[in-house]
């Protein structure tokens, strides 16, 4: 007696093969989805202000009408804006993570302050808005200037900075530092000279997606009250500014009214992404090339 | 030099005396050494004390604002007039509209991210693999005033040759966009936990027959479960704190309403409009600013412990 009907099988495995490559085939269109509705967007956003790039756009100010108006203003204060987040958020997460890492005990503090770190970086960027506008706006009266701009964006960025400059430095074998150790090194000869060298790529790389993120963003600083149509340029970290982003913002909102005003912005739009292409084409150059592997 | 001249004095040189000597001499390294961990304890506090900045100030005008208007009235009213003759601080309407817009990208994203995440880790070959999944992050990249953007200048007209009576802002157009933002991040987490399930139990489903669809569907997911829920509550957490798709494409009505053809504003959405329209500190609209952030970070908050809780509480482990 068989105790397998081998029909049965055959009737069954024809159906169940059919359902495999049918849902191979749903997987793969769903995944596609992603990628078509990304090439339309920038297909989209290039079909409607690459006209409007020209040297007269990306050098002159702003204006209120549209054919004159230039975005060099904006593009003063993202450099103005990195200037500041840059070199702050590198100090305080590297140090952040060197500390974590490398000095504390396993233990409950530990894992508090690893906690708190991966619950700031869950924090809606509108909420560090309300934060920057409240201290470095009001209390600490700076106004809405570049300083307290970068400040707010500082600690907006600085959690994905302490997460990847912990994860480069988790990287470094041990071998490395205990043959520093052997050769009599103190710790911080032994950070300063082994440590931090080996994981400087993954270290920057953080970094650096870090700060696109920050030049990309925008709520933060509608919260904190930057003017729609700023004329000067800002000439440092102490002036009034407006970034790219904003300058998208307000130009899309306008748009429902004047239609010109959305070329504008898919303009700025470019602009902006060019900057971030940049940026990230940079980081993953970092990465492939001076990453080593152990 | 002066090691050197030591040892040429006298022959009989001990280690011991050397080790001992150089750590009496106070040198600056050795200063360095001892302050280095002061100092990066002093520069760490300053996460910390971010979170307790955030957390006091925004409790500190909360408390301000309760005192303005009661707690039950602010929780349970329907109606949203911050700058009526008589200002009603109602947050449901708020919080409808973000429920709504959430909900909206969850039913885009975690279909289409889920099948996403299956399709790279388990039908996609390496090579595959490789040059999709970067693609797709390209998308988490992409800065959200242009999704905003691209919700109120395409998403929306294209919308409303098939959705009649679709206002020009609405919240259908921004819940979609924001669910396309999402896509990634859902897949990429998804894909991480079913990659970490062992291969062994794969292959020992493929052995005894099951087609490749029924060993991911009953073998695969179930035991990658715990990271594709967690991926899913931190896909719903940012689409709650999103701010720009939602201000620029769905518009700033307060009326309650449930029809997703209409205009909702979220709770970022307020903030923003509260904020750009310059209110004077110490007005009752100024602290509702601050009960309404409060909300949103206690949700947010709430939606980030709970999708850590989850993917270390039911991991399984191999």
């Amino acid at each position: 007696m068989d105790y397998i009907d081998k029909s049965i099988i055959m009737k069954k495995i024809n159906t169940r093969r059919w359902m495999n490559g049918f849902a191979r085939g749903l997987f793969f269109l769903a995944t596609s989805f992603g990628l078509v509705v990304l090439l339309i967007l920038i297909a989209r956003i290039i079909s409607q202000g690459i006209g409007w790039i020209n040297m007269d756009f990306l050098t002159g100010k702003l204006s209120t009408q549209v054919d004159k108006a230039g975005i060099f203003g904006a593009v003063l204060g993202t450099f103005w804006l990195m200037v500041v987040v840059a070199p702050i958020t590198m100090f305080i997460g590297v140090c952040t993570a060197i500390y974590i890492e490398l000095y504390m005990k396993k233990g409950k503090f530990k894992s508090i302050i690893q906690t708190n770190i991966s619950n700031l970086a869950g924090v809606p960027s509108i909420v560090y808005g309300i934060l920057g506008l409240t201290i470095f706006v009001r209390l600490l009266q700076l106004g809405n200037v570049v300083l307290a701009g970068g400040l707010t964006m500082s600690l907006l960025v600085l959690p994905i900075v302490v997460i990847a400059s912990q994860e480069a430095i988790r990287a470094v074998p041990t071998h490395l530092s205990e043959a520093s150790y052997g050769l009599g090194a103190t710790k911080w000869q032994t950070i300063r000279n082994v440590i931090l060298p080996a994981a400087l790529p993954g270290i920057l790389t953080g970094a650096i997606l870090a700060l696109s993120r920050a030049i990309g963003e925008t709520a933060p600083l509608v919260v904190l009250g930057i003017p729609a149509l700023l004329l000067p340029f800002p000439g440092g970290i102490l002036d009034k500014f407006t970034v790219l982003p904003m300058q998208i913002y307000y130009w899309t909102l306008d748009s429902s009214l004047t239609a010109e005003y959305a070329n504008l912005a898919a303009a700025t739009i470019i602009t902006l992404l060019f900057f971030l292409f940049f940026l990230n084409a940079t980081a993953i150059f970092i990465r492939n090339k001076f990453q080593k592997k152990y | 030099m002066e090691l050197n001249n030591n040892i040429k004095k006298d022959k009989t040189l001990n280690v011991r005396d050397l080790i001992n000597e150089r750590k009496k001499s106070k040198t600056i390294s050795q200063y360095i050494e001892k302050m280095v961990p002061h100092f990066l304890k002093i520069v760490t506090a300053i996460s910390i004390l971010t979170t307790c900045f955030i957390v006091f100030t925004l409790l500190t005008e909360t408390v301000s604002f309760f005192k303005q208007v009661p707690l039950l009235d602010f929780f349970s009213g329907t109606k949203l007039k911050p700058l009526s003759q008589n200002p009603e601080f109602g947050i449901l309407p708020l919080v409808i509209g973000t429920l709504y817009s959430s909900l909206i990208a969850m039913i885009v994203a975690a279909p289409i991210g889920l099948m996403s995440a299956i399709f790279l880790s388990e039908y996609a070959s390496d090579n595959l693999r490789k040059i999709m999944k970067p693609l797709l992050e390209i998308l988490a990249g992409i800065p959200t005033i242009v999704y905003g953007f691209f919700a109120f200048t395409f998403v929306t007209p294209l919308l409303k040759m098939f959705v009649p009576g679709l206002e020009t802002t609405n919240i259908l157009s921004p819940g979609i966009v924001m669910g396309i933002m999402i896509i990634p991040m859902i897949a990429s987490l998804s894909e991480d936990a079913m990659h970490s399930v062992p291969n062994s139990i794969r292959e020992g489903a493929l052995a005894l027959g099951a087609t490749k669809l029924e060993v991911t569907l009953r073998v695969v997911i179930p035991a990658a479960l715990s990271g594709i829920i967690s991926s899913f509550v931190l896909a719903i957490s940012r689409a709650i704190g999103e701010t720009m798709i939602v201000t620029i494409a769905s518009g700033s009505s307060k009326q309650l309403t449930f029809d997703i053809t209409q205009s909702m504003q979220t709770m970022t959405a307020y903030i923003v409009e509260v904020t750009s329209g310059d209110a004077a500190a110490g007005s009752t609209i100024y602290y509702s600013l601050y009960a309404v952030a409060m909300t949103l970070f206690i949700f947010t908050l709430l939606m980030n412990l709970f999708a850590r809780y989850i993917s270390k509480r039911f991991r399984e482990e191999y």
